[in-house]
C-alpha cells in the first residue's frame, strides 16, 4: 500500500469514519448494552436492578429448557442446511439441463426467495393447521389420518423447516445455477471421453469443482437458520408444541420481551453474540482454506 | 460539489422544517397505546373520535402497538427511554408489573387531583376487586371480559340434543360429546382457546380452589403455585382422558383455537366472553351459550376478569393529565359503557350501565349477552376468585401451556406436568419477588 494516495493525514481516518460510527452507535452500544445488562437482574420497568455476576450465565446453562432450546437450535439448522442444500442443488442441476422453457423455470425457481421468513411461515400454516389448512381437509375428505402438529412436536419442526429450506430454496438456487455454468464444458467433455458416467461426472467433476459455492451457502444457511428465522416461528408456532420448536433466538425474545425477564434474556443474545463471531471466525479463518477453488 | 453541497444544505432545511413542534395545534393532545387490531381495534378508534368530537379542548390518539405482551412490552421499552404515551391499555396478565412498577399515576389518585368524578364507579365486584388495590382503583376498568361456554345448537340437534340446555358440568360436555362425535354431527366436540386462562386459572377461581400463595398475589407477593393439587389434576386427567377418546381436540395457544368453533369444526367451544361479537358476525348456524362447567363436588367460586384496562403514565404535563381525567369520566359514562358493551360483547363494568341496559330490554333480546354477566354476578367472590396478581404472569402461563402440551401429548402424566409447571413457575415467581424486597 502506498501512503502518498492521501496528502492529508487525517483525510483517510475523516473518511472511514461515517462507518465506524454506524457500526459504534449501531453495534458496540447495543452488544455493550446486553453485556451490562446480563450481569444485572432487572425489574420490568428498570426501577429494580440487582448486581448478578454470573448468575444468569449459571442459571441459563443449568436449565433443562435453555438446553433443550440449544439442542433444537442446531436440529433446526442441521436440517434446514442439510436439506435446503440438497434440494437447492438437486433442482439447480435439473435447471441447468438443455430444455424448453428454461427461462420460465428459472424464473418460478428464485421467487419464494422475495417473501418474508414470517409471510412463508404463513404460507405454510394455511396449509398444515388443523383448523383451516389444506392438507389436513384434503386427508379428511381421503383418509382417516388426522395430525395435529400443535401436539406432536416432530410435526411442528417439521413444518419450520419446510417453510424455512423453501424459503432459501431461490437463493441457493441461484448461487447453484451461478455455480454451475461456469464449469467449462471442456472438463465435461474431458471426463465423458474417459467414460465417466452421468453420476461419477457429477460426484467427482461438478461437485468438488461446486465446493466454493457449497461452502459458501453451507456458511449462509447455517446463519439464516440461527438468527433469521425469527420471524417464521414467532408466525408459525410460537415455539409450542410445549417448547418443541424454541430455537434459541426465540427464547432470547420470548423471555425478555414476553416474559420481561431482561437479565436472563441478556445473557442468552450474548451467547448469541459469541456464537456469530464463532461462526464468522470459522468461515474466515479455518474452512476457507480447505475449499478447492 | 456545488451541487451537491446545495441538496445537502436542503436536506438540512427539510429535516428542520419536520422537526419543528406543530406550535398551531390549539389543543392537548393524549396519546393511547393498545393491543387491538379487528373488530375491537376499530370501536377503540371509534370512542376516541366520539370523545374527541364531543369537546373542543383534547385530542385523544389511539395507536396500535401490536399483541397484548407486545403492547406491554412497548411500553416498558418507551418508559425506559422517557418517550411513553399517556395512557396504555394493559391486559390483565400485565396487572402486577403495573402496580409495581413505580411507572403509573393511580386513578384514583388522578382523579382526586382533578377533582373529577366518573359516573359509572359502581364497578361490579368482579371487576373492581382485580384493578383495585387496598380499596383503591389503580388502573381504569375498560374492556373486561371472562370465559363463558359456546355450543352449537345445529350439532346438538343432529346429534339429537336438546339445544336449548347447555352443558352445565364436566360429565355433562363429556355425555354430549360422545353423542356428537357418535352421530358425525361435527368433527370434534370440546375445543377452548387460552388454555391457561380457560383450563386452569378460570377453572380453579371457578371452583373456589387456591391458584397461588398470598391469597393469589393479592396480599403480597406470591412466591408459589398451587395449581398442582388434586383439583388441577384432575382437570387434566381428563382433558388427557378426552383427547384420547377423541372427543376433544387442542386448537393452540391464545385465541388461535376460535375459528374451530366459528367454522363449525367444533360444537362445544370455551373461551372469553368477548368472542361473542365475532360469533354473531362469522357462525353460520344457531349457537348458543351458557356457563363455565362444573366439576362436581367442588365449592362454588367465581371465573374471573380478562381483558384490558387502562393505566395511565407518569412523567406528563399538568395539562395533559386534565385531559386524561376529563377522557377517564367520558368512558365511565354509562352510555359509553353501554354502548361498548352492546359493539364488542365485553362485560358491562358498572351496576348503573346494566341499569340502563335493562331498561332498553338489550338482555331480554339478546340472550346471550347475558350469560357472561349473569355468570359474574351469581358467582361468589372469594379469596381464590379475586383474581390473580402474578409479576411474571405471562411466564407462569408460558410454562402452564407448554406442559399442557406436553400432557395431551401423551409424554408425560397430569400430575408430572403440573408440578413441572409448577417449579419453573416458583423460581420465576421468586425471582420477582425478590427484586421487590
Amino acid at each position: 500500500m502506498k501512503r502518498a494516495v492521501f496528502r492529508n493525514r487525517w483525510l483517510p481516518y475523516l473518511l472511514v469514519l461515517p462507518q465506524v460510527v454506524v457500526t459504534l452507535v449501531f453495534f458496540f452500544w447495543p452488544a455493550f448494552g446486553s453485556l451490562r445488562l446480563s450481569l444485572y437482574r432487572s425489574s420490568p420497568f428498570g426501577d429494580r436492578l440487582i448486581f448478578a455476576g454470573l448468575d444468569n450465565f449459571t442459571r441459563l446453562l443449568g436449565s433443562a429448557d435453555y438446553l433443550q432450546s440449544v439442542v433444537n437450535s442446531f436440529v433446526f439448522a442441521f436440517a434446514v442446511t442439510f436439506g435446503g442444500l440438497a434440494v437447492s442443488l438437486g433442482l439447480a442441476v435439473l435447471a441447468n439441463q438443455k430444455i424448453r422453457g428454461l427461462a420460465l423455470y428459472r424464473t418460478a425457481l428464485l421467487w419464494p426467495y422475495g417473501i418474508a421468513p414470517a409471510v412463508a411461515g404463513i404460507i405454510w400454516l394455511f396449509v398444515f393447521h388443523p383448523a383451516y389448512g389444506v392438507l389436513p381437509f384434503v386427508l379428511s375428505l381421503v383418509t382417516s389420518v388426522r395430525f395435529n402438529w400443535l401436539l406432536e412436536g416432530w410435526v411442528a419442526m417439521l413444518l419450520i423447516v419446510t417453510a424455512a429450506v423453501w424459503k432459501q430454496l431461490g437463493y441457493n438456487i441461484a448461487f447453484f445455477l451461478a455455480g454451475l455454468q461456469a464449469i467449462p464444458g471442456s472438463v465435461l467433455e474431458a471426463a465423458q471421453v474417459d467414460g465417466a458416467d452421468p453420476v461419477r461426472r457429477f460426484w467427482r467433476v461438478v461437485f468438488p469443482l461446486l465446493s466454493p459455492v457449497t461452502f459458501f451457502l453451507f456458511v449462509l444457511n447455517v446463519v439464516f437458520a440461527f438468527f433469521e428465522t425469527f420471524g417464521l416461528v414467532h408466525a408459525v408456532t410460537q415455539g409450542g408444541p410445549g417448547r418443541a420448536t424454541e430455537i434459541l433466538v426465540y427464547k432470547a425474545y420470548n423471555d425478555g420481551f414476553v416474559n420481561q425477564q431482561l437479565g436472563t434474556s441478556a445473557a442468552q443474545s450474548v451467547i448469541l453474540m459469541v456464537v456469530v463471531t464463532g461462526l464468522t471466525m470459522l468461515q474466515f479463518r479455518y474452512a476457507e482454506k480447505r475449499v478447492t477453488y | 460539489m456545488a451541487q451537491a453541497t446545495r441538496v445537502l444544505i436542503s436536506l438540512l432545511v427539510v429535516g428542520l422544517l419536520a422537526a419543528l413542534p406543530a406550535t398551531a395545534a390549539a389543543k392537548t393532545e393524549v396519546l393511547w397505546w393498545h393491543g387491538n387490531t379487528g373488530a375491537v381495534g376499530d370501536r377503540i378508534a371509534e370512542i376516541a373520535k366520539k370523545f374527541n368530537d364531543s369537546q373542543a379542548d383534547y385530542e385523544v390518539k389511539p395507536i396500535y402497538k401490536g399483541s397484548y405482551p407486545e403492547t406491554l412490552a412497548a411500553l416498558i421499552a418507551a418508559y425506559r427511554s422517557k418517550t411513553q404515551p399517556h395512557m396504555a391499555l394493559i391486559f390483565e396478565v400485565g396487572t402486577q408489573t403495573m402496580l409495581a412498577s413505580g411507572a403509573i399515576v393511580p386513578v384514583f389518585q388522578l382523579m382526586k387531583e382533578q377533582g373529577v368524578s366518573i359516573e359509572g364507579a359502581d364497578f361490579i365486584a368482579p371487576v373492581k376487586s382485580y384493578y383495585s388495590k387496598d380499596g383503591q382503583l389503580y388502573s381504569m376498568p375498560f374492556a373486561s371480559s371472562t370465559a363463558i361456554l359456546y355450543y352449537n345448537k345445529d350439532a346438538f340437534r343432529k346429534a339429537g340434543l336438546d339445544p336449548n340446555k347447555a352443558p352445565a358440568t364436566f360429565d355433562e360436555i363429556e355425555a354430549a360429546s360422545k353423542k356428537i362425535i357418535a352421530a358425525k354431527a361435527s368433527e370434534c366436540a370440546f375445543s377452548h382457546a387460552w388454555p391457561s386462562w380457560t383450563m386452569v386459572e378460570q377453572m380453579h377461581a371457578w371452583h373456589d380452589q387456591p391458584f397461588a400463595d398470598q391469597d393469589n398475589g393479592f396480599k403480597g407477593f406470591a412466591t408459589q403455585l398451587r395449581v398442582n393439587g388434586e383439583f388441577g389434576v384432575k382437570v387434566w386427567d381428563t382433558l388427557a382422558r378426552w383427547q384420547k377418546a377423541g372427543l376433544y381436540t387442542y386448537g393452540g395457544r391464545t385465541n388461535k383455537a376460535e375459528p374451530m368453533f366459528t367454522n363449525g369444526q367444533c360444537a362445544i367451544h370455551v373461551t372469553s366472553s368477548a368472542f361473542m361479537g365475532a360469533v354473531t358476525r362469522d357462525a353460520k348456524f344457531e349457537w348458543g351459550s351458557g356457563r363455565l362447567p362444573r366439576l362436581a363436588g367442588y365449592g362454588q367460586g367465581n371465573s374471573i376478569i380478562g381483558g384490558t384496562t387502562l393505566w395511565i403514565m407518569k412523567g406528563h404535563k399538568p395539562a395533559e393529565y386534565k385531559a386524561i381525567a376529563q377522557f377517564l369520566k367520558f368512558l365511565g359514562d354509562d352510555e359509553q359503557q353501554a354502548w361498548w358493551h352492546e359493539v364488542t360483547g365485553y362485560l358491562p363494568i358498572s351496576q348503573s350501565a346494566v341499569k340502563k341496559l335493562e331498561a332498553t330490554g338489550w338482555f331480554k333480546k339478546n340472550p346471550n349477552y347475558f350469560t357472561a354477566f349473569d355468570q359474574i354476578s351469581s358467582g361468589k367472590t372469594t379469596a381464590n376468585s379475586q383474581g390473580l396478581r402474578l409479576g411474571p404472569y405471562q411466564g407462569v402461563r408460558d410454562a402452564l401451556e407448554a406442559e399442557l402440551e406436553e400432557v395431551l401429548a401423551g409424554k408425560k402424566t397430569a400430575k408430572q406436568g403440573l408440578d413441572d409447571a409448577v417449579k419453573k413457575s416458583n423460581e420465576l415467581l421468586k425471582e420477582f419477588a425478590a427484586l421487590y424486597k
